[in-house]
């Protein structure tokens, strides 16, 4: 083979980059688990819409609550699911029964690197002592 | 038509993914197995085509010369376009690799009907969307580590952040999604609009095409309508990347249509004209120095010659020369 130190280089940096993720997995110390979410410790058995639904969809519905509260000042929001009505408000809402930010919201955003702009503009709960 | 062929056959990848999830239960084949197969296919195939272009005999420099070669100290030399040595010859792969230069060169002929005049006129579209749609996969494939690795180190926050820097919607819509398909349809408009274009066109042209729209558009899908569960997603993708099997639960059936679709490119690349990834690190009129003049280059096959002195044909003919009475140096 001609040239074959840089093009056996190349091919090493190749697969070596290809692999990377491979390698960083087996490499770094611990793998993060997959999280698993409590229950809410209020004892709280439904949320306003489907669990399934709020697992995929919640960044949807906390943005369009917040373009209804902020432009049109209606506060009402009544599930799809079981017509009950919620009071639309991330601080009194969903944090009555999520009241615990660092084990409920940030367990899976730190999982998967998103970095939702809420507390951008909310106040942080405040975790009990 | 291999426009309609290669659409056919993106169609029909996708729809076999659906159909496999949805009717035969095969989450672990189009999920964990298929895309394994087709990564080992990938790196593989690479490194065997690499090698095999690396065996070519190389015995005389070939780059193209766009400017003047190295020659007296007062003329003034153009390194880039005319490399004289290996630092030239990198800058110039350099440029080539990273902005696409002599694509940038690009010219359009051009009949002007009023004056029945030719002309060459440059046309810098096709660069334009070239380097687009290059540079944002290459931000989404880093953005996709985030998946990929078990924990999302922070040079894949910053590619996030600046990369969703307009803060457009929840999820934030990313700007290389948009740049990315963009380019992509121009890429391919281009070659649907201009006859002279679509008569070059071969099917393969249109299914790489087809296929980069169709992993584009299942993942916008996933992101931004149909949304998945999404640490099913990074559960099954960062186990895939631990060599751990995980069958990826409750994620739909896009997830799998991104999977297979991602998984036949990779499988395809090494045996398509995608493979110009590779090949343009290995092209001789680019990546050689001009040093034809300056260095004397010896055909690698060229037998060994065998040298024969007078002295030798004299001793040889020794009795003949002498019988005709020529003159002899050894006598």
């Amino acid at each position: 083979m001609h040239d074959a130190a840089k093009i056996v280089g190349g091919l090493v940096l190749f697969a070596a980059v290809m692999t990377s993720p491979f390698w960083y997995n087996a490499l770094t110390a611990a793998p993060a688990a997959v999280p698993a979410l409590d229950p809410p410790p209020n004892g709280s058995k439904e949320c306003v819409e489907p669990r399934a639904y709020m697992r995929a969809n919640h960044m949807d519905l906390l943005n369009e609550w917040r373009d209804l509260v902020v432009r049109t000042g209606q506060r009402d929001y009544v599930s799809t699911t079981n017509g009950r009505a919620f009071d639309m408000s991330l601080s009194r809402t969903c944090l009555d029964c999520h009241s615990n930010k660092a084990e409920f919201c940030d367990r899976c955003h730190t999982f998967l690197a998103v970095n939702p702009p809420c507390w951008d503009c909310h106040v942080e709960p405040k975790e009990a002592p | 038509m291999g426009a309609v062929i290669s659409l056919v056959a993106v169609a029909g990848l996708a729809l076999v993914a659906v159909i496999a999830v949805a009717v035969g239960d095969l989450r672990f084949l189009i999920g964990v197995v298929v895309p394994g197969i087709a990564f080992v296919v990938f790196v593989v195939g690479v490194a065997c085509r690499v090698v095999r272009w690396g065996r070519a005999a190389v015995p005389f420099r070939i780059p193209t010369t766009c400017g003047q070669q190295r020659s007296l100290p007062w003329i003034r030399n153009e390194e880039l376009d005319n490399p004289s040595g290996p630092l030239g010859a990198i800058g110039r792969m350099a440029g080539e690799v990273l902005l696409f230069r002599s694509l940038f060169r690009n010219h359009r002929v051009e009949l002007s009907h009023g004056r029945e005049k030719v002309s060459y006129v440059a046309s810098k579209y096709l660069w334009a969307a070239a380097m687009a749609f290059h540079w944002s996969m290459l931000v989404i494939l880093l953005r996709h580590f985030r998946f990929f690795l078990d924990r999302v180190p922070a040079w894949v926050e910053l590619v996030q952040r600046w990369d969703g820097f307009f803060a457009v919607g929840v999820p934030v819509v990313y700007l290389t999604t948009v740049v990315f398909i963009a380019a992509l349809l121009y890429l391919l408009l281009r070659r649907l609009v201009d006859a002279k274009l679509r008569a070059i066109s071969l099917p393969t042209d249109y299914f790489a095409l087809y296929l980069l729209l169709g992993i584009a558009a299942s993942g916008v899908l996933m992101r931004h309508v149909e949304k998945v569960d999404i640490v099913q997603v990074k559960a099954a993708i960062a186990g895939w990347a631990s060599l751990q099997a995980v069958t990826p639960a409750g994620v739909g059936g896009w997830y799998f249509v991104h999977v297979l679709l991602v998984s036949v490119l990779l499988a395809y690349l090494p045996f398509s004209k995608l493979l110009h990834a590779p090949g343009v690190f290995l092209s001789p009129t680019r990546n050689l120095a001009n040093s034809n003049r300056r260095v004397r280059h010896v055909n690698p096959w060229n037998p060994p010659i065998v040298g024969r002195t007078y002295a030798e044909w004299e001793e040889e003919f020794h009795d003949k020369l002498k019988a005709a009475g020529y003159p002899l140096e050894k006598e």
